[in-house]
């Protein structure tokens, strides 16, 4: 109502208090969602007649969860099967955050990973005898060039003719797992094998820095973040595409071009989910198979609202979520909860998050002044305000 | 116009030492309002000086921390807006909140169905109540027009007639006037005064001083929250007001001394513009704007000017004809060419064009020099020459900010507009296009961004000024065109213009019109 309340300093909130405005309706969400995942074991318990009710098994539950991603003491293994689960969430989650950075709600992160995967093997194989510090960079261009072809397709169609990148994105999934399959049982298959499968990508494999599988993808994975903080924070392009992202008709006015913005963001969330898929496959498999399927092009995008768009912030969500699907298995073993748990909780994050406004009104919380909410991004260019529609 | 009234009945409205106190800030602070039954009342005051608060805990969107409110001498707790729309108080906003492609009737009837059955609205029995209240009070309307067919002083009464129809006593008009000719506003008044005179009370929110003196029986000003005066327009001028409510003597016009036009800047031949759904609203326009002279433009809103403007900043691709900056052809433009070239530009609607909230101040006045030196180097930000720059705007254009790394939105309206006003002016322009620069803003604000104005004129910049407000528009401007359905109708001096005339002009385009004389464009 009237002038801006006196505040000490340089006019923002206490560091504390701007970091718990950031940190709270995250942290709240996920305490919320731990919550509604005790319920539903406790209920399932009730369904399975004939055995004794146990009130601690989600404390079971949850605890074997976090030795499964942890380990108790700490281990290496349990720790590292958490990174290798937790780098492609990253990557793709950095994508996603990206587009919503500049008010594009990329779901074709899946399709991006995909084509990543298909293009790193299918370099990868045509390079397999070359030396490793040759065949590995070549095959990870590929990834990537793959990737942001797939990102390149629906910026360009949405610069040109407003077509929304949601709905163009989504069919650009399915064709990619089409053509993945096409190419792995046509073009690359290895002849007389029982089921489609490529040939191995020999010398563009990434090499184990440590542990089982710590592959060099992960390192490439978490020096990312700096880039991509890099790139928003501290470069001029970085800056359009925040201002593009926060008022493109500001942006217009200050004489930034969106459309063109919209085709580069796009490519290079593309490359950065194209990376993801990359790495996924010249670390870990090093072939792909007709069938190879995943759900990190999905769950990034819960990875990304959960990091509310912030690199950092997707750090932290995604060994969240690459946590629990590292420690799944143990929970499943030892404490008989199905590893499915772990998408319900996932979900339930999201849905807390996406209700965002209902929370804060029921919780009392403020607004948050210094990030810009990527949920309002999710309604918000669905149908109006669009960008290219200018 | 006022009843006179020998004794006064108990007030209609009384609001007894209300008081709100936000997070750090005291909205409303121990306010005494008492509104008679068949009368005028103007609450007068800044922005910010608390009068929307007031309103909104009087309609029930707000709870006061302490005092009451009083109808008809009993105290009462209003809840919401439907209790207080159930107890007589209604609301005119000053954004219509009208459903464009319904009808009148429909309009009014939202919310408040008559209905025939449970199932079905008796449209026959609404029309007839309609066109009964339109008898009333003079101002008959079609209750089957479409509202979006209605100009904006009739859409107007298309709110007044909703909260007659629900049976308000007390009516609060927020700004009425903001967006109104002269003769529209006028005729509002006359519409006002007859509500009055049938016993209705009215609470008329505003910041124009002249209006206020010529509308109100009794006139509140609030300042920074509390009661600062009250005030009978007898008694009272606009200087006496204005110091009230800004707590200091201003002055109202600005000294804007005589101009000294020099080589024409901009020149502007047979332009033509379309809108977006292709219709052509700037039908071959021919103007000059010289060095050194400040050309208004006035006109109803949606006459073609947005176009124009967004034609003159690039924005817009012209259909025909030519732009010409400084001798140069600048036709199609690009936005940052023209800004390198010289223009600079205040958009009407600062949120959505000027300002990004969530960004700081210091990033907001780099908005559109962000990618060159200093601010850049290379492709990297040089947050350390853009920090310099954005204290020094800060302190050149009295930029009422904690800090430079402030987020936008925690300013005040004033305080951003000279926010966009440091940025397009701080440097060496050609033209300065002016898109009603001072919408919303509170008189010291004005009076500033006006003086700065006045400055850049004399510091041999062409200025452009759009806007709606013709009292900007005659204040400013040393000549003055009149745009109506996309053609300028008349170029007239601005010193000696005639408000009526002109007003006139803006609402009928009646090239007709006696006693404007015509003077080269």
């Amino acid at each position: 109502m009237s002038g801006a309340p006196a505040r000490a300093g340089d006019g923002r909130p206490g560091f504390v208090r701007r970091s718990w405005s950031v940190v709270a309706l995250p942290l709240i969400s996920i305490v919320l969602a731990l919550v509604v995942g005790a319920v539903i074991i406790l209920a399932s318990e009730l369904l399975i007649p004939g055995q004794a009710f146990d009130p601690l098994l989600p404390f079971r539950a949850y605890a074997a969860l976090a030795q499964g991603a942890i380990g108790f003491p700490p281990d290496l293994n349990a720790i590292v099967s958490t990174l290798v689960a937790t780098a492609p969430l990253l990557l793709a989650g950095l994508s996603v955050g990206l587009g919503f950075k500049a008010g594009l709600f990329n779901i074709g992160a899946q399709g991006q990973f995909l084509m990543g995967a298909l293009g790193a093997v299918a370099t990868g194989i045509a390079v397999s005898s070359q030396p490793s510090f040759i065949a590995i960079p070549l095959a990870l261009a590929g990834g990537m060039l793959a990737g942001a072809a797939w990102g390149f397709i629906p910026g360009i169609l949405k610069a040109l003719s407003g077509a929304h990148e949601v709905v163009t994105t989504i069919m650009l999934n399915y064709v990619a797992i089409s053509l993945l399959a096409g190419i792995v049982s046509g073009p690359l298959n290895v002849p007389g094998a029982p089921s489609p499968i490529t040939p191995d990508v020999g010398n563009a494999a990434l090499p184990i820095i440590f542990g089982r599988d710590a592959h060099l993808g992960l390192f490439i994975a978490f020096a990312a973040v700096g880039v991509v903080a890099w790139l928003l924070y501290r470069t001029t392009f970085g800056f359009e595409v925040r201002t593009v992202g926060a008022n493109s008709d500001a942006a217009r006015y200050a004489g930034m071009h969106p459309r063109l913005l919209i085709v580069v963001i796009m490519s290079l969330a593309g490359l950065l989910s194209g990376l993801a898929g990359a790495g996924d496959t010249l670390g870990l498999q090093h072939h792909l198979t007709s069938s190879y399927g995943t759900t990190v092009g999905f769950d990034s995008i819960a990875v990304a609202l959960l990091g509310r768009s912030n690199p950092v912030g997707i750090l932290f969500a995604s060994l969240l979520f690459g946590g629990m699907r590292a420690g799944a298995p143990l929970m499943q073993i030892s404490a008989g909860i199905p590893a499915q748990l772990v998408d319900v909780l996932q979900a339930t994050v999201l849905l807390f998050l996406v209700a965002a406004p209902v929370l804060r009104r029921v919780l009392h919380l403020r607004g948050t002044p210094a990030a810009i909410d990527p949920t309002p991004t999710f309604t918000g260019t669905y149908g109006g305000n669009d960008v290219a529609g200018l | 116009m006022t009843i006179e009234t020998a004794s006064p009945p108990a007030p209609a409205l009384e609001m007894r030492g209300i008081t709100k106190r936000y997070p750090g800030v005291v909205a409303n602070d121990h306010i005494d309002l008492e509104v008679r039954p068949g009368e005028i009342h103007a609450l007068l005051g800044e922005n910010g000086a608390g009068k929307t608060t007031l309103m909104n805990i009087l309609y029930g969107l707000a709870r006061p921390d302490e005092g009451e409110i009083l109808l008809d001498g009993r105290p009462v707790t209003i809840t919401g807006p439907s209790d207080a729309i159930a107890r007589g108080i209604s609301m005119v906003h000053q954004h219509f909140m009208l459903v464009p492609v319904l009808s009148v009737a429909e309009n009014i009837l939202l919310g408040e169905e008559t209905m025939a059955n449970p199932v079905f609205l008796d449209r026959r029995e609404a029309r007839r109540r309609i066109l009964e209240l339109g008898r009333r009070f003079h101002f008959e309307i079609e209750p089957d027009a479409r509202v979006s067919t209605l100009s904006v002083g009739w859409q107007q009464r298309v709110e007044i007639l909703k909260a007659l129809y629900r049976q308000a006593r007390i009516l609060v008009l927020d700004e009425p006037t903001a967006v109104l000719t002269p003769q529209e506003t006028e005729e509002i008044f006359a519409v006002l005064r007859r509500l009055a005179a049938e016993g209705h009370s009215i609470v008329f929110i505003s910041h124009k001083l002249y209006e206020v003196l010529e509308i109100a029986d009794r006139i509140t000003v609030i300042r920074r929250g509390r009661v600062v005066g009250s005030r009978i327009p007898s008694e009272t001028n606009e200087d006496d007001l204005a110091e009230l409510m800004v707590g200091r003597e201003v002055q109202l016009t600005v000294d804007r001394g005589a101009s000294h036009p020099a080589e024409v800047a901009l020149r502007i031949e047979g332009l033509r513009v379309a809108d977006d759904r292709g219709s052509e609203v700037v039908r071959g326009i021919d103007l000059d704007v010289r060095a050194g002279e400040i050309l208004g433009i006035a006109g109803v809103a949606g006459n073609g000017q947005d176009e124009l403007v967004e034609a003159l900043i690039g924005l817009r691709r012209p259909a025909a004809g030519r732009i010409t900056l400084a001798g140069h052809d600048v036709t199609g433009h690009s936005p940052r060419q023209l800004n390198e070239a010289g223009v600079a530009f205040v958009p009407a609607d600062r949120h959505r064009f000027g300002l990004v909230l969530p960004f700081d101040v210091s990033d907001n006045l780099v908005l559109t020099s962000y990618y060159r030196s200093p601010f850049a180097r290379g492709i990297l930000r040089n947050d350390a020459a853009i920090e310099t720059a954005a204290k020094e705007t800060v302190a050149a254009f009295d930029i009422r900010t904690p800090s430079v790394h402030a987020q936008m939105s925690t300013l005040s309206g004033g305080n951003q507009q000279k926010v966009v006003v440091g940025r397009e002016f701080g440097r060496d322009l050609r033209l300065l296009v002016l898109d009603q620069p001072t919408r919303g803003l509170d008189v010291g604000s004005i009076e500033f961004i006006h003086r700065r104005t006045i400055a850049k004129r004399d510091a041999g910049t062409a200025v452009l000024l759009v806007s709606a407000e013709l009292d900007e528009i005659l204040e400013l401007s040393d000549r003055i065109a009149v745009m109506y359905r996309g053609e300028i109708v008349a170029v007239v001096d601005g010193p000696t213009a005639d408000k009526n005339a002109i007003g006139l002009l803006m609402a009928t385009g009646g090239r007709a019109a006696a006693g404007v004389e015509q003077v080269p464009a």
